[in-house]
């Protein structure tokens, strides 16, 4: 406990910054889940495929430390933009060849997950096996640098170095971790009016309230689904580079676990609610930082799990709970 | 059948079925079959089939653990299948009975396996009840992610609890009482054709660490008892109320039948037979960690289930011998085989989502069916 008073701030900071990556990949889970009532496992995937070509774009680029601010900022917008199309193509790709077969034939939702498992573990060894794949082809002579030790953590090189910004209660808050929350919140706020006033987001919200009703209406399902994948694709390639940013490894596994808190994020905030992701990220991520403060770090993982079961037996529908559809525009 | 005859509404099919055919054999036909097939099960390890047997691994060692996840897909068909809810942590309970047995037989006490099993059952299934009475209420999306965190909490707790042999795990759990009745000779094929090998034999029920073969037996026949179990349940009022709270819990509640309770025993005796199941595997490893126990084997539960056909208890039979066999079949290819296995999920999902065997309706639905088409479309089909 004394290490939770001492060390507060650089917890809730810890916290805030690994919360808006949860929100911003929680956002894709949330999506999906309000429009197709569906788990769509293989998120975590999309996420990792985004900071592979986070950290591509930057070794193609010849990021390195302590190169020039229109340098680094120049590295910086390129990782968005290669992230965002990498999850961005993923994630529509996931969709036509996992989800849409499944629901052309109407099957049971438990077999879109089972969809879901089986596309995960493949674009996860995709991945993994990507010295393999590149052998094969022929091409690891131009591609060793990126596609070496395929199984390992591949590490990005620190293009912005940590600098403090402003102190508070004894903690240095650096460029980094501001540019983390500040840029989650943003690109949330996007979100959220692009949902609440755009021709697409307002289809979006309908198929959520009443698929069937929205059809006669003339919207576009299918368009709508897609579109909505592509969204939570793009954030979650925006989360990529941020945990990028902050974190600095990727592996081809990495995916998997910050998914499942991604996912615990959302429902934690009430599923099918953009908002309540957002919530739902940063109180996760702080519970666990401060958990870990007090329990020991090797615990955050059960205080993260322990506080959605929580969380669920009192308050069911999570904390905002309510869905995609009934937010007003 | 044999109402066949008798019953004039009965409608004979122009194709009798494969199905049907075998279910209008002579009943002592059946029960020939069947021990047949029983004894062919018994010295499966020990035949060495060509192309069937594993080269890689020992073959009694990769029966026992496709032994195994027959049993657990068994335990897990009464919670997804049979009860209809979605359970992603699975192998919380596997673990929980694998580390009951550790914890009971050598890392805090030495009692002895028989006594130690059944308690591994029962702890399992008090955890079970302990995850369920509070989660079985909130809604079945939901369920999915509670119970996935269920399992991460119990793997977790393992990793950091110095008391429950930490990252290390237990080790030297001992082997259970061997009865050392007879020896079963294997079959060898290297001169092409079958020859009996009296030299490499497997002792019946000696356990030892070398021979994997006794320990399958021993599996098989927990899973002949669950399967009577389970067989019994099914078609027992619990079995019905199941059915009802699945494909209607308001109105099954509305019927009086106490949903809420009725899920929780389906999640009870789940949890038992995982329990059940990890006890098996403790003790045919010897050495638990909880690396034995990562989400992604939750996953490949649930897949088995819903590869065979959730619901149908043969089917979740097919579904666990597909997870696990093929992988330890197809080593050679090990790099590749998580990929593939990916990949046969998706195809399986796309071209046969209802599982390789899909349940049968049960005998009643489909009478009452029959009978309404029968007063729909008077006697057309006879």
């Amino acid at each position: 406990m004394q290490n939770l008073i001492d060390n507060f701030f650089a917890y809730t900071i810890t916290g805030l910054t690994i919360g808006a990556v949860y929100a911003l990949v929680a956002l894709g889970y949330t999506l999906v889940y309000g429009v197709l009532r569906l788990i769509n496992f293989a998120h975590s995937e999309v996420f990792m495929y985004g900071t592979f070509a986070a950290l591509w774009v930057v070794m193609l680029l010849g990021g390195r430390p302590g190169a020039g601010v229109g340098q680094v900022v120049f590295w910086v917008a390129m990782m968005f933009v290669a992230a965002m199309a990498m999850s961005g193509f993923i994630a529509v790709l996931l969709e036509r060849v996992a989800y849409r077969p499944l629901r052309k034939r109407n099957a049971p939702p438990l077999i879109a997950l089972i969809s879901a498992i089986g596309a995960s573990f493949v674009l996860a060894e995709i991945m993994g096996l990507r010295s393999r794949i590149t052998a094969w082809v022929g091409l690891d002579d131009n591609l060793r640098d990126y596609v070496r030790n395929s199984r390992n953590n591949a590490g990005l090189p620190t293009i912005i170095s940590p600098q403090p910004i402003f102190t508070i209660g004894g903690y240095h808050v650096t460029n980094v971790d501001v540019f983390v929350i500040v840029g989650a919140i943003a690109i949330m706020v996007i979100l959220d009016q692009f949902v609440k006033r755009s021709r697409l987001g307002r289809g979006i919200r309908a198929v959520a309230m009443d698929p069937e009703s929205a059809a006669l209406m003339g919207v576009n399902r299918d368009r709508v689904i897609q579109v909505t994948f592509l969204v939570g694709g793009v954030m979650a390639g925006a989360a990529a580079v941020f945990y990028m940013l902050k974190i600095g490894i990727t592996r081809y596994d990495a995916g998997f676990t910050l998914g499942v808190k991604a996912f615990t994020a959302a429902v934690l905030g009430g599923i099918g609610n953009l908002r309540g992701a957002l919530l739902g990220g940063f109180i996760l991520g702080l519970a666990e930082n401060y958990g870990s403060a007090i329990v020991g770090s090797q615990w955050k993982d059960v205080v993260a799990f322990v506080l959605l079961i929580l969380i669920l037996l009192f308050r069911p529908t999570g904390l905002l709970g309510e869905s995609l559809g009934k937010a007003r525009a | 059948m044999s109402t066949t005859t008798s019953t004039p509404a009965a409608r004979k099919p122009a194709s009798p079925r494969f199905r049907e055919r075998v279910n209008n054999l002579p009943k002592a036909v059946k029960i020939l079959l069947w021990v047949l097939f029983a004894i062919f099960l018994f010295l499966l390890p020990l035949l060495n089939i060509p192309f069937i047997t594993t080269e890689g691994s020992d073959f009694g060692g990769v029966l026992f653990t496709v032994a195994t996840y027959v049993l657990v897909a068994l335990g897990l068909n009464i919670v997804v299948g049979y009860a209809g809810l979605l359970d992603l942590g699975y192998v919380g309970f596997y673990a929980i009975g694998a580390y009951t047995i550790g914890v009971l037989t050598s890392e805090h006490a030495h009692m002895a396996w028989v006594v130690v099993v059944p308690i591994a059952i029962v702890i399992a299934m008090i955890s079970g009840i302990i995850l369920g009475a509070p989660t079985l209420r909130v809604r079945g999306d939901y369920l999915a992610i509670v119970t996935l965190g269920f399992g991460e909490i119990v793997r977790l707790t393992l990793v950091n609890s110095e008391w429950l042999g930490g990252a290390q795990g237990i080790s030297d759990i001992p082997k259970p009482p061997s009865f050392e009745l007879f020896e079963v000779p294997s079959i060898d094929w290297s001169s092409g054709a079958p020859v009996v090998d009296l030299d490499t034999t497997s002792t019946f029920l000696k356990f030892g660490i070398n021979d994997f073969v006794p320990y399958y037996w021993l599996a098989l026949g927990v899973i002949s008892l669950v399967l009577l179990f389970d067989i019994l349940v099914k078609s027992s009022r619990v079995g019905r109320a199941w059915e009802a709270t699945r494909e209607d819990e308001d109105a099954a509640e509305l019927m009086g039948v106490p949903t809420f309770r009725f899920k929780l025993l389906a999640f009870a005796l789940g949890a038992a037979i995982g329990g059940l199941s990890g006890a098996l595997f403790a003790t045919k490893a010897g050495f638990i960690s909880p690396d034995s126990f990562q989400l992604l084997l939750s996953i490949l539960f649930l897949a088995a289930v819903v590869v065979g056909g959730a619901g149908n208890r043969w089917g979740v039979i097919v579904g666990a011998i597909v997870v696990s066999y093929f992988p330890e079949r197809f080593r050679e290819f090990a790099d590749f085989r998580v990929l593939v296995f990916g990949l046969a999920l998706m195809l399986l999902a796309i071209f046969r989502p209802q599982g390789l065997l899909p349940p049968r309706r049960t005998v009643r639905a489909k009478r009452a069916d029959e009978r309404q088409a029968v007063l729909e479309e008077g006697d057309a089909h006879v």
